[in-house]
């Protein structure tokens, strides 16, 4: 058995992994990155960007559908087609490009790849099952990134046409019939995405609305969507089981009722959970902060010289946090003085429309005793949304009323993720109402709903 | 919404023009009643100028260091209502003189003033009720409350943790409280590792100050002061130890609760008689009219050095107190002018003042007159001297009195026959406690 040695070694080359990698590359730390499969993890290969393209071939589908005829803006199409099979292979190369340019500038950092399935025998010491035979690899630091994986239902398992985003996000064809369980941002996103492919779309959902993370208020022009759609929406509603032939699933309403609905595929979609299992948490014996690995400002684990990062050491489990993460750990190795302290992480639903969600919102704030004030402008009065035929949602901003500093900012609506720059940068900067309503927004853009927001909150707004 | 606007205040004595020393706010900010939004210098004093109201503020007029005339508008604020910039104008606040007769009880030994005698009593007008604004918010720089996260930038942020400085020690000058780069760059010095000792090296350093506030007023005081009356100073010596015999005496013996005396009540009391016996010396002379009044009087101006620069606090009614009443007043406007909380009735109003620098005082000085007053009286250091007295050298406690006065009401014979009385009550202590 071979056997390699280093200063950093990093477990995992998701996100927050091949970032840490990099970074303590750069910082001139001999390192080396271990990865079971494709390196940028969850976000790169089966989640983040495989979604979004299938997002936007859906949404492209539907304009050139809605043009069947002729539509508002004057096109006509005579008869779309749709080839899932060949949207696939066009997705499938934007990964692989994403992919092999993580992978290039791993090496161009100096940083050693070494592709295999590993596991830590202690704090010090990885045994990596590599297609040429077991490596141990002897490291004096070590960053852990294994990532999350879908939550499974136990009445559900995984298999044949029960599917988690995974295998929905890698189908050749569109289902006839798809129903999701569990209406959260992905299985919204996803939902919305098959529903403009052409699937009839079901959502069952236990709670009693679509999108519990978010106030009624944003999510509301996403219900209004899913009706626009089609979509059926099955609220207060339990998924039992798989119907006895697969191509259904039994549902217990409210009432105790249960229904069979008919399902060429089942999608899962109740969530993620931290990946405990499989890399050696258990001959680590970590401390957990309940389901997930517990960390500090500086990403130190319970272990000396231990670090973790990423979707392991809890919510919110997005790239961006995880990449934050790992470079505060790559610099705290290489002696830097680093903490991991932001004052928001940004959200993004990739529904139709778009949510994007920074800091806290109205309730949040009211519930944590805060005196606040609340603009909010709708898209619906503004140009470039109307030229865009985008003219629902809205952009709200949120401040403390004592002193106008900045606590939370949303928007709902087309296209809106790309606010959340202006939006993280507010809230990161300490911002109050009067910096953004003194900063002049470009016209004509639906970000001057950004400035009129604050602009409402502080009582003086002008378009409204 | 609309404007509440906020005068240069009077603060009555007919001065016309005030200094503003201080803004506390900027255009923009939020403010709310009681809100310190200013700080305006008169004639001896110093008056924070609160906000009546909660609102925005849109305008500062008037430079730092300028004189403003009394009246004209320093501060605009706008608020929600009507505000007050219409004909009405109700909630200016203004320090205003009333003219009363006031019976303070005689607390801190202060001599009941008998029916006729008139008080100067300062007091501000109630100040309206807040009117709502529309929005509350405090933009200006305070402090931070207890378990608040410190608000900075992640620069900052970075900055801060590169240096192992944690920001919630950090005061904040932005907005907000918002801690700036410039905030972390005072932190650091204060608290940097004093400076190598490294030999005698030129120092090339020139710091430019402009002179504002107290120091300009002292200056504009004593110029013109110099300017206008043509001083004649006059020194003779005072054979101190028969008083400081009888000083001493009166300490040892005094009660619980009389204070301890240093000489100036003394040489107040002296000075009290050599006015009942030489009048024109408690006046001030209105030099532009041509009137000088002559006070039946003593209001005894001390000049006293303080954190702030020189302060005249007046000791008033001299006349009606005894040695005891005159050491607890002096006590009391020290410590007053000291830690600032005087107040201006205590600062004016003087007819006669003494200057004294205590054990560096010196054996000579040319101390320059309190104008509009006549005279001046400065202390000298008191020293064993050896004295020729009935032929031998005894070792005596001889003290200097260097005194100003104004040669244009003032004639040498007059001053020096003044000092001589003076110094034949000093010599003769008894004669301190007759009536005549």
């Amino acid at each position: 058995m071979s056997s390699l040695s280093c200063d950093v070694l990093v477990l995992g080359a998701g996100p927050g992994g091949y970032v840490a990698a990099i970074r303590s590359g750069q910082l001139g730390l001999d390192t080396i990155i271990v990865e079971g499969s494709a390196p940028g993890g969850t976000c790169l290969n089966i989640g983040c960007i495989p979604s979004k393209a299938l997002i936007h071939v859906a949404s492209e589908f539907e304009k050139i559908s809605q043009a069947k005829g002729g539509n508002a803006i004057g096109l006509s199409v005579e008869s779309p087609k749709l080839d899932l099979a060949a949207s696939m292979s066009w997705k499938n190369g934007i990964v692989k490009k994403l992919t092999s340019g993580v992978s290039g500038i791993l090496n161009k950092s100096g940083v050693r790849q070494i592709q295999g399935w590993g596991r830590m025998r202690d704090g010090k010491c990885c045994l990596v099952e590599t297609p040429t035979g077991p490596v141990t690899i002897n490291a004096r630091h070590v960053i852990l990134a294994p990532g999350s994986q879908p939550v499974e239902l136990p009445s559900l398992p995984f298999g044949n046409n029960v599917i988690s985003s995974t295998e929905a996000l890698d189908l050749q064809s569109v289902p006839e019939k798809m129903v999701i369980v569990g209406a959260g941002y992905i299985g919204l996103e996803l939902g919305l995405a098959f529903a403009k492919l052409g699937s009839s779309v079901s959502v069952v959902e236990f709670a009693d609305r679509i999108l519990p993370q978010y106030d009624q208020e944003l999510s509301s022009p996403i219900l209004k969507k899913l009706k626009a759609l089609g979509v059926e929406l099955l609220l207060n509603a339990k998924a039992k089981s798989a119907g006895p032939s697969g191509n259904s699933l039994i549902v217990e309403k409210s009432n105790e009722e249960e229904v069979s609905i008919p399902a060429d595929k089942i999608l899962v979609t109740v969530g993620r959970k931290a990946r405990l299992e499989g890399w050696g948490l258990a001959e680590l014996q970590l401390s957990m902060n309940d389901r997930f690995v517990k960390v500090d400002q500086e990403c130190r684990t319970s272990m000396l010289d231990v670090f973790a990062v990423g979707d392991v050491t809890g919510e919110p489990m997005l790239a961006h946090r995880a990449m934050a993460q790992g470079a505060v750990a790559a610099e705290v190795i290489a002696g830097e003085k680093r903490v991991f302290q932001p004052n928001g992480i940004v959200s993004v639903c990739f529904t139709d429309p778009e949510i994007v969600s920074v800091g806290v919102s109205p309730e949040d704030a009211r519930s944590q005793g805060l005196d606040i004030v609340v603009g909010k402008f709708p898209l619906s009065a503004n140009g470039r949304a109307m030229t865009m035929e985008a003219n629902g949602g809205f952009v709200r901003a949120i401040a403390r009323k004592d002193n106008g500093v900045v606590i939370g900012i949303q928007a709902v609506g087309h296209e809106v993720s790309e606010f959340s720059a202006a939006f993280a940068l507010a809230i990161e900067m300490g911002c109050q109402l009067e910096d953004i309503a003194g900063t002049i927004h470009a016209h004509p853009t639906q970000s001057e709903a950004f400035q009129e927001a604050a602009m409402l909150a502080l009582g003086r707004g002008l378009h409204m | 919404m609309g404007l509440h606007v906020i005068k240069m205040p009077d603060v009555g004595e007919g001065i016309t023009e005030a200094e503003i020393v201080e803004w506390n706010v900027s255009p923009g900010d939020l403010v709310r009643e009681d809100d310190i939004l200013a700080a305006v210098m008169t004639d001896k004093a110093t008056v924070e100028i609160p906000s009546p109201v909660d609102g925005r503020i849109t305008l500062l007029s008037g430079e730092l260091g300028e004189l403003t005339p009394v009246g004209s508008i320093i501060i605009s604020i706008e608020v929600e209502g009507g505000g007050n910039n219409s004909n009405e104008i109700k909630s200016v606040p203004q320090i205003s003189t009333t003219k009363t007769i006031k019976d303070d009880g005689g607390s801190k030994g202060v001599v009941k003033p008998s029916p006729g005698i008139h008080l100067e009593q300062y007091s501000k007008t109630p100040i309206e009720k807040p009117l709502i604004v529309s929005n509350g918010m405090q933009s200006h720089a305070m402090p931070r409350p207890e378990g608040e996260k410190p608000l900075a930038s992640p620069s900052v942020r970075r900055r801060a943790t590169d240096a192992g400085i944690q920001l919630q020690f950090v005061t904040g000058s932005g907005p907000a409280g918002h801690i700036t780069h410039e905030d972390l760059d005072k932190f650091v010095e204060g608290q940097g590792a004093p400076h190598k000792a490294g030999g005698l090296v030129a120092n090339t350093r020139i710091n430019e100050t402009k002179i504002i506030g107290l120091r300009r007023k002292i200056g504009e005081r004593m110029q013109d002061a110099k300017q206008r009356i043509p001083h004649i100073t006059y020194v003779d010596e005072v054979d101190m130890t028969e008083l400081e015999k009888l000083r001493t005496h009166l300490n040892k013996e005094r009660l619980k609760e009389q204070p301890k005396l240093t000489i100036l009540p003394f040489i107040m009391r002296a000075i009290v008689r050599a006015i009942s016996a030489w009048p024109t010396l408690s006046s001030r002379y209105d030099d532009q009219n041509g009137i000088l009044k002559t006070f039946g009087a003593a209001h005894i101006g001390v000049a006293a050095q303080t954190p702030a620069g020189l302060m005249v606090p007046v000791l008033r009614h001299a006349e009606a107190m005894d040695i005891w009443d005159m050491a607890n007043e002096v006590r009391r406007l020290s410590e007053a002018a000291r830690d600032g909380s005087i107040k201006r009735a205590d600062l004016t109003g003087s007819t006669i003042t003494i200057s004294s620098l205590g054990l560096i005082g010196g054996i000579v000085s040319t101390p320059v007159i309190n104008s509009p007053e006549v005279a001046i009286v400065g202390v000298n250091k008191m020293a064993i001297r050896p004295v020729y007295i009935d032929g031998e050298f005894v070792p005596r406690q001889i003290m200097n009195l260097s005194s100003s006065f104004d040669h244009r009401i003032i004639d040498g014979w007059d001053a020096a026959q003044f000092i001589q009385h003076i110094r034949a009550s000093l010599e003769n202590p008894a004669t301190l406690f007759m009536e005549r």
